[in-house]
This record gives structure tokens, C-alpha cells and sequence, in this order.
């Protein structure tokens, strides 16, 4: 299955993703403002790697999850899943490529039809891509439950008999119908109690490994990130600020954003919690209709410098395999800097191991 | 593998667990009962009570509750539980059928302006308009308008009948219409929504398998408000002259009829106006205990 050239080649790619949403106002609807939820963003996804994309509420990580599976006009960029160009694909192209992608939901509450049972729910893809008799979708069903723990006599149950960890378990045995590629998984934990979000993160690991699957894994949880992870990318008002391996990032953060994030996490380690200093980001996150000039971040940045006020600074490589946008790291890094574009691919081998 | 076979039994069906709730809604049962009841009233009912609404006994006029009238009789000496019974085929066949008419059309215009962003504008715009109209000086406008050709064409009562029933039906959806769009703007942002386009549904089955059974609430509480509503608006139009001929019995003609002699034989009133309003509260309870019980969430207490 995995032969060492699917191992190297990425699974998909993002290039400059723009996803902007128009403002009408007045009576004729006349466009007066976008809203900037994802703006040039660009990152890859390798066969078998989580990649961790982390951010506070409302910079865009669900949209870019959603744009990839189409789910969202995309207003620029390119999208390539295994070579192909998804915002460019034509219906009989999608036809394939979807049962590749699926999505886990944030709130199992919502992403489950109330008025469909079990059975019915895990199904449907099935039905969907035109699948098999109904003796063979209901076998196939059985399975999946059977894999992600739930058991076989709930089938004919409904979801709001369920808790909401076996709500999220029925929500990743739809995902999981398809025998799909790639899975994105939109906040899978951040509705569920944390005793069962180990579980659950547990079953997503799992099923991974047995299911070769690849992880577009959104969370604010930066701990959960780090667990879970190959990879991590930091976003903030719909830009990515830092993308690295996770270790690195963790240990050595670049960008002061994500200083100040991890800087929020407690330690395990007592002795480190003492040592641990917070740094207090003033102000609030600026409008993503009205973007600060500049680097996004410079408003509320506590090594903004006059530059930052000028140029947007370039999401460029840093050190190999990790990259930020800081003009800070511009002036005192070393000299090879590249957009990811040219050079992500072919750096990957000596990245993550 | 044998467990594996074991095991592929299809889930038992919901229809029973369905059935077995709405039992439990007394309410809902007692208004299935009485509703069958008039059902049945008004299919046989002038097989068993043969007199002919239409004769005419004028030494019998006006008489009260007796063996030979049970409802007694009206002003022309014609028996009142014949013409309550003859009514009632036609006031219930109006009102079910009108009623059919308008939820059908509110729940398509709702569901099209709810789901389609590019529809929204102006179907509402055409509901909001619908809605402006005075509607009775618009009723009387296309009765006078297509009354006649619709008789010379399909003979005097079914022709009126299809023009009462579209009239009312055409009049009548706009409030089905708003309730079901907004309810689809709703739950088209739910989750389930998203994960069923993710993996590549078309927008039809889409709406029938998660849109449709997720509005079910407001479109039955409009079709049950709406056989009252039709029934009353037959009525109305009877009370013009513009609905059925005349010696043509309705409950809404008997109704008005009777209300000349309100004084005099206040009984006669009251016949039609307990059968239009036990109609409807059955049928606003069964559509109560059917609302209950299409709802999993209802059905698990």
C-alpha cells in the first residue's frame, strides 16, 4: 500500500487558499467589504501524517477544512488533492475524489440527522456513492461499528439516546464508510468531557493506523495538538503565522504568537509550571473585515517593531521544514528563505525524522 | 462468521415504535376515533339516514328535536341531520383537499426560497405580495372569473368544487410558506446538513431525507390550522353566493342560513357549528399525537 514514493509525495496541497466572504449592505445587496476568513494560506499534507492546525475561535481553521472537501466557495488559490485541483474539479471528478475526504464534526449533537437512526446515519454515504445492496450496506455498517466501539443491537437507536462520546463515535463511523484518505477532523474533542476526549483521541489513533489514514486535525487544544500531531500550524485571522514539527514548535516556538500560546499551557512538571512565564496578549483580535496593514499580528504583538506596520511580512522557511511569517525572524535569521511553494516538498525528507 | 450472520438482521421497524406512541397521546387517539367517525358519518351516513336533504316538507317547517327529525327541521321543513350529514361531505372534502393544496404549495415555495439563496428574494417577495392581496375581493375576482367555464366544462358542483378548493389552496399558503423557510434556513446550517453534501448528495435527496423530516412539526400544525381555515373560508364564500348553489348544503351555508332564526331556534345554529368545530379539534389533536410520534426524540420518554 504505502510504497516509499506515496510516502514522499503529499496527499494534498494548499497554495495561497483565499477564502473571502462578501458583505452586502443596503437594499440592492451591493458589496461593501469582504470578510478575510482564510487568506493566503499554504500548507501540505503528507500520506499518513496529522497535520495540527491550531488557532483561536474564528481565524479561519473550519473554513480551510471545509474549502478543502468543497464545502465552502473558495475565492482564490489552489487546493490539489492527489494531483488533482479540487476548486477546479468537474462534477464527474468530485464523484471520485469525495468518498477520499470525509469530515468529522465539532458538535456530534448537530452533526447527526435526530430523525435518523444509527444504522440509517452510517449508511448514507453508502447509499450515496450507489454502494452495494442493502444486505451488504447493513453488514458494512455492523463493522464500522464494531471498529469504533459501538455496539452492533444500537443500530436501530437514535442519536439522542446516545452520549456524546458515542454520538462522535457514530460521526467517525460515517467518516470512516468510505474507506476515505484523507479525514478532517473539525474540533472532534471540543464538545466532549475530557475523560472521553482521550477516548476518542484514542479511537482516532487507532483507526489511523489501521486505516492508513491521513489527518487534517483542526483544535484549539494546544496540549490535545501536541499528542495527536506530526505537524502543527498556527493560524491567526486567517493567515498561518508558524507551521513546523511539532516537537520544534513546541520546545522552540518562532513567531511570538505562538510563544504566547504555548506560553498559556500549563506544564505537567511542576518544577517547569513555576519556571513558566505568561505572556498577556493586549487587546482584542482585530476584525478579519478589517484587517490591520501589514502583519496581521502587529496590533496586538509585544515585539511589534515600525516595519510591521509596513509590510506584510512573507510566511517564509526559517530553519529547515518550519516556517513563520515575522519580520523579526526576517532580520535576524539565517539566509535561506524560500516560499513554501518551491521548497516544501522537496525539504520534507530530512523534516519530521 | 456465524455471529456475523446472526447479527445482519435488518433493525426492527420504526413504524411500530411509531404507532405505540401515538397511542399513548390520548388526546391524539380520541381525535383519530371522532375524526373517523365523521369520515364514516358522511360516506354511509345517507345510506342509513335516507331522507333527501333536499325535500321539502312544509308542514313539518320548524320543528323541534323529534323521532322523525333528530335535529329537527329548518325553515322549508327539510330535515337538519340530513343536510348536516350531506354538508359534511362537502365541507370536509373542501377542507382536506384545500388544505392538501396550500401546505403542498407553502412547504415548495418555503423549501425552494429556504434552500436555494438565489430563490429566496423573490419568492418571498411574491409570498409578501400574496400576503398585501385583500383576499376576499381576490377570491370573489376569480370566482367570478373562472366560475362559469369550469361548469360548463367539468358540469356545477365539481366544477365549483375544484375552483373552491384551488381558490381557498392559492390563497391560503403563504404562512406555511414563511414558517417552512425559515425553518430550512435553520437546519440546512446543521452539521448533518454539511456532512451529507461532503459526501456528494444532490440538493433534491438532500431535502428529502434530512430537510423534509426535520420541518415536519410546522408544516402539520399549518395543515391541521389549515382544514379549519379552508372549512371556514368555504363558508364565507357560500355566505356570498359564491361558493355552491344555494340549496347545495355546506356546514358553512347551513350555518349561515341559520343565523336569520338565531333567535328563534338557536338548536339550528348550533348543529353545523358543533360539527366544523369538533372537526377541527380532532384533527389539530391527531396532528398533535402524529407530530409527537414521528419525533425519535418525543417517542424514546
Amino acid at each position: 500500500m504505502h510504497t516509499p514514493e506515496s510516502e514522499a509525495a503529499p496527499l494534498i496541497e494548499v497554495r495561497d487558499l483565499k477564502v473571502h466572504f462578501p458583505i452586502t449592505s443596503g437594499i440592492f445587496r451591493r458589496q461593501t467589504g469582504v470578510v478575510q476568513a482564510v487568506h493566503k494560506v499554504s500548507f501540505d499534507i503528507r500520506n499518513g501524517e496529522t497535520l495540527g492546525l491550531v488557532g483561536e475561535s474564528g481565524c479561519g481553521k473550519s473554513t480551510t477544512g471545509r474549502a478543502i472537501l468543497r464545502l465552502v466557495d473558495i475565492t482564490d488559490g489552489s487546493i490539489a488533492f492527489a494531483g488533482v485541483d479540487i476548486p477546479k474539479a468537474d462534477k464527474r471528478q468530485m464523484k471520485h475524489l469525495r468518498p477520499q475526504m470525509q469530515m468529522i464534526f465539532q458538535d456530534p449533537q448537530a452533526s447527526l440527522n435526530p430523525r435518523m437512526t444509527v444504522a440509517e446515519i452510517i449508511a448514507e454515504p453508502l447509499i450515496e456513492q450507489g454502494q452495494k445492496t442493502r444486505r451488504e450496506r447493513l453488514q458494512r455498517v455492523y463493522e464500522l461499528m464494531d471498529s469504533v466501539g459501538l455496539n452492533r443491537d444500537w443500530a436501530a437507536r437514535y442519536p439522542h439516546e446516545f452520549s456524546g462520546g458515542q454520538r462522535q463515535r457514530i460521526g467517525i463511523a460515517r467518516a470512516l464508510a468510505l474507506n476515505p484518505r484523507l479525514v478532517i477532523c473539525d474540533e472532534p474533542i471540543a464538545a466532549l468531557d475530557v475523560s472521553i476526549q482521550a477516548q476518542v483521541v484514542n479511537l482516532l489513533e487507532r483507526l489511523q493506523v489501521s486505516h492508513q489514514l491521513t489527518y487534517l486535525f483542526i483544535s484549539h487544544d494546544l496540549g490535545m495538538v501536541r499528542h495527536i500531531a506530526d505537524r502543527v500550524a498556527v493560524m491567526y485571522l486567517g493567515r498561518i503565522m508558524e507551521m513546523g514539527p511539532k516537537d520544534d514548535l513546541y520546545s522552540n516556538p518562532l513567531h511570538p504568537y505562538t510563544e504566547a500560546l504555548l506560553s498559556a499551557l500549563p506544564q505537567p512538571d511542576p518544577g517547569l509550571e513555576r519556571k513558566r512565564r505568561r505572556i498577556l496578549l493586549k487587546g482584542d483580535v482585530a476584525s478579519p473585515a478589517d484587517p490591520p496593514s501589514g502583519c496581521v499580528f502587529r496590533t496586538r504583538c509585544p515585539k511589534a517593531i515600525d516595519l510591521c506596520r509596513e509590510r506584510t511580512p512573507k510566511f517564509a522557511q526559517i530553519a529547515p521544514g518550519r516556517f513563520a511569517a515575522c519580520h523579526l525572524l526576517d532580520i535576524s535569521g539565517d539566509e535561506n528563505k524560500t516560499i513554501p511553494g518551491n521548497s516544501l516538498t522537496g525539504s520534507k525528507g530530512e523534516i519530521t525524522k | 462468521m456465524t455471529e456475523a450472520v446472526e447479527f445482519t438482521a435488518p433493525p426492527s421497524s420504526q413504524w411500530n415504535d411509531v404507532w405505540h406512541q401515538f397511542k399513548s397521546h390520548r388526546g391524539a387517539l380520541v381525535g383519530c376515533l371522532f375524526f373517523v367517525f365523521i369520515l364514516l358519518t358522511v360516506a354511509f351516513g345517507p345510506m342509513v339516514w335516507s331522507i333527501d336533504p333536499q325535500y321539502i316538507d312544509i308542514r313539518a317547517r320548524n320543528s323541534g328535536m323529534s323521532i322523525a327529525h333528530p335535529l329537527g327541521t329548518d325553515q322549508l321543513g327539510r330535515d337538519t341531520l340530513a343536510r348536516v350529514i350531506a354538508g359534511g361531505r362537502t365541507s370536509v372534502a373542501v377542507g382536506v383537499t384545500a388544505m392538501l393544496l396550500s401546505v403542498l404549495l407553502g412547504t415548495f415555495v418555503g423549501v425552494l426560497a429556504g434552500f436555494f439563496p438565489k430563490f429566496d428574494g423573490p419568492l418571498m417577495r411574491f409570498t409578501d405580495l400574496f400576503l398585501a392581496l385583500p383576499l376576499l375581493p381576490l377570491l370573489l375576482v376569480m370566482i367570478m372569473l373562472f366560475r362559469d367555464v369550469l361548469r360548463s366544462v367539468l358540469g356545477p358542483e365539481s366544477g365549483v368544487f375544484i375552483l373552491i378548493v384551488c381558490v381557498i389552496g392559492i390563497t391560503s399558503w403563504m404562512q406555511a410558506a414563511r414558517i417552512v423557510r425559515g425553518d430550512v434556513l435553520s437546519i440546512k446550517e446543521r452539521e448533518f446538513v454539511l456532512a451529507s453534501r461532503s459526501v456528494g448528495t444532490p440538493p433534491v435527496r438532500l431535502v428529502i431525507r434530512h430537510i423534509l423530516p426535520n420541518i415536519l412539526s410546522p408544516i402539520m400544525v399549518s395543515a391541521t390550522l389549515g382544514i379549519a381555515n379552508a372549512i371556514i373560508t368555504e363558508s364565507a364564500l357560500s355566505f356570498l353566493g359564491l361558493g355552491f348553489p344555494s340549496d347545495f348544503p355546506t356546514w358553512g351555508r347551513l350555518l349561515y342560513d341559520s343565523t336569520d332564526y338565531l333567535q328563534q331556534y338557536p338548536e339550528r345554529v348550533l348543529w353545523p357549528g358543533l360539527a366544523i368545530s369538533l372537526t377541527v379539534l380532532s384533527v389539530n389533536y391527531m396532528g398533535d399525537g402524529l407530530r409527537d410520534a414521528l419525533d425519535p426524540r418525543i417517542r424514546g420518554r
